[in-house]
């Protein structure tokens, strides 16, 4: 498992997107975040610059539009709940066709879909250019706490057998019970996921005999395919450009 | 078979925007503390052989979360399982595990605002893991040490879990939210949706607990210290029962307990929505139903008509939820 196959967030690629050091890009796409969220919500042309901003790492990246979107696609259950705002918040109302919409809540609604949107933007770009180890190797140069890096890295790797188990014994399920309406279903799921936990409890103590009987002396083995330089310079001009688009929205209004 | 993982659509996290910069910080700083203080708790108790374990129970859970339950036709919900991994792997470390399930999801997955990550750390893994271990543990030094006793408790701290996580989003809301919608109105709306998913977030952790105390009750960190009385036979039908009477009972007291807090008292913005003459524009909620706005027609006090919609909202749901699984089992005896 695990190890140099791509995992399908990834989009495979040579560009300096890719080449870049994972830190870096971590590091890049906080202070992205940051700056799109500081960014006021009337300042509506300061969202256009970041998405500009945006499109260069996209760009650069040389990531296929089909693929971004698709990948973006995963905030629709946000932006359907965002959409719901206008018509519960209080406050003046302004008449949209047949609906009196709250102005408040029109607001709310744009501030969330723009900021939500920008930011898992911004993150598809990291998962798409970044292997996951590299990712985890990044967080480790970031100095967050190696417990929480180790347990995130065992977590990625079991990801694929532990949801390919589940999945397994849903169909087991479904060929003994057939699929009636689903509802009778509902109990035996909540056992499997009793027996998936003592499974997934027992694979762990297996796991780690292996790695003992691997030579394993309590720290994983730093494994790096190609030691990457960090090059902070394009990244902060990046960064800059994005936090002036910020300061500026921020004086204007 | 990632491509699975990369399917998972459904989701409870909250996203960027939602909650202001300064807010999001704030709730930052204390997920920060809170996840950094249940790593070095459960790092006292975590030997070097628990981090692959660690891991594996974190893509289980990421796993179960993907894992749709009918819940009504038309209508499925997943685990969150913060509650059973408190139970099964006690506080610290169930709080450290669900918590690098959000990080993940935030950041691979792109589920979860990256800025919203303290509120979604904060409401998802620790609150809910340091509201249902006392909860679960008290309530087995409470009890007699029975399988159904056990069942049940789970099923009270998962749903008292769940209401504590609606809680500390409607707080960071009110110091925080952007949009404008009154407290009232997500207060009552949480409070009645999160109620809901409560109960079939404590059904689906008490089967899964009894699946694991049937199988290996040696595992289970909140019960480390209990030797349940027949914890290795399957429950009879009168257990079962019992098991439902009290789940629904419990369920029903909270409601009694909650439901005042969730009266909707106009705020600012509604009295002048009411001075203005649009509140009734205002009042309409999305969701409609007879039980819309959580207020009964025909009931005097505002308090008391949240209590008595929250009641039937309970025992709706109960009432459906046993009488499908009765008419699929009947069915599936028939056979």
């Amino acid at each position: 498992m695990s190890g140099a196959h791509a995992h399908a967030l990834h989009f495979h690629g040579h560009s300096p997107v890719h080449r870049m050091a994972a830190h870096v890009k971590i590091a890049a796409l906080f202070g992205f975040v940051a700056a799109v969220v500081v960014t006021p919500t009337q300042a509506i042309w300061a969202f256009g610059l970041h998405a500009a901003v945006l499109y260069v790492a996209v760009g650069m990246a040389r990531l296929p539009a089909g693929f971004f979107f698709r990948r973006l696609s995963i905030e629709i259950p946000f932006v359907i709940f965002a959409l719901a705002m206008p018509f519960v918040a209080t406050g003046p109302r302004i008449e949209v066709g047949p609906w009196a919409l709250s102005i408040a809540g029109l607001w709310g609604a744009w501030n969330v879909v723009a900021k939500a949107t920008l930011c898992v933007g911004a993150s598809v770009v990291l998962s798409a250019t970044t292997e996951i180890p590299d990712i985890l190797a990044g967080f480790d140069r970031l100095r967050a706490p190696r417990l929480l890096t180790a347990i995130a890295g065992f977590m990625v790797r079991y990801v694929e057998v532990v949801v390919g188990e589940v999945s397994r014994v849903r169909t087991a399920i479904a060929a003994r019970l057939g699929d009636r309406r689903r509802l009778g279903e509902a109990a035996s799921l909540a056992t499997v996921s009793g027996t998936m936990f003592v499974r997934s409890y027992e694979r762990g103590e297996r796991i780690h005999q292996a790695m003992l009987a691997r030579g394993y002396d309590g720290t994983m083995p730093v494994i790096s395919t190609t030691p990457v330089p960090a090059r902070w310079p394009p990244v902060a001009i990046w960064l800059a450009a994005a936090w002036m688009v910020t300061a500026v929205a921020v004086v204007v209004t | 078979m990632l491509q699975a993982v990369c399917n998972k659509r459904d989701s409870m996290h909250v996203p960027d925007g939602f909650i202001n910069a300064a807010a999001s910080v704030g709730t930052g700083a204390i997920a920060a503390g809170g996840l950094g203080y249940s790593l070095r708790r459960a790092g006292r108790v975590l030997k070097d052989r628990h981090i692959p374990l660690a891991g594996v129970t974190a893509a289980l859970v990421f796993a179960l979360q993907m894992l749709n339950f009918p819940v009504l036709p038309g209508v499925s919900g997943h685990l969150m399982g913060g509650a059973l991994a408190a139970i099964l792997l006690g506080p610290w470390m169930g709080a450290a595990v669900v918590s690098v399930v959000v990080v993940v999801q935030a950041l691979f997955f792109a589920d979860g605002g990256v800025s919203a990550l303290g509120v979604n750390v904060l409401n998802i893994a620790i609150i809910t893991a340091l509201v249902a271990w006392p909860v679960f543990r008290g309530l087995i030094k409470l009890l007699p040490a029975t399988r159904v006793a056990a069942m049940g408790a789970a099923m009270v701290a998962s749903l008292a879990s769940v209401l504590a996580g609606s809680f500390a989003f409607v707080v960071e809301y009110a110091v925080g939210g952007v949009g404008g919608a009154p407290i009232g109105t997500v207060l009552a709306a949480m409070t009645g949706v999160h109620a809901l998913i409560g109960v079939g977030e404590g059904l689906i952790t008490a089967t899964a607990l009894g699946a694991v105390l049937a199988s290996r009750p040696d595992l289970i960190e909140g019960l480390s210290d209990v030797s349940l009385r027949g914890a290795e036979t399957a429950p009879s039908r009168r257990a079962v029962t019992t098991f439902a009477a009290t789940g629904m009972a419990v369920a029903a007291a909270l409601v009694l307990f909650v439901a005042p807090f969730a009266s909707p008292h106009p705020d600012g913005l509604e009295t002048v929505a009411e001075e203005t003459g649009f509140s009734d524009v205002a009042r309409d909620h999305p969701v409609g139903g007879p039980l819309a706005d959580y207020q009964v027609a025909g009931v005097g006090s505002e308090a008391v008509g949240t209590i008595v919609a929250g009641l039937a909202g309970t025992a709706a749901a109960f009432t459906v939820g046993f009488g499908l699984v009765a008419a699929s089992r009947k069915r599936a005896g028939a056979r």
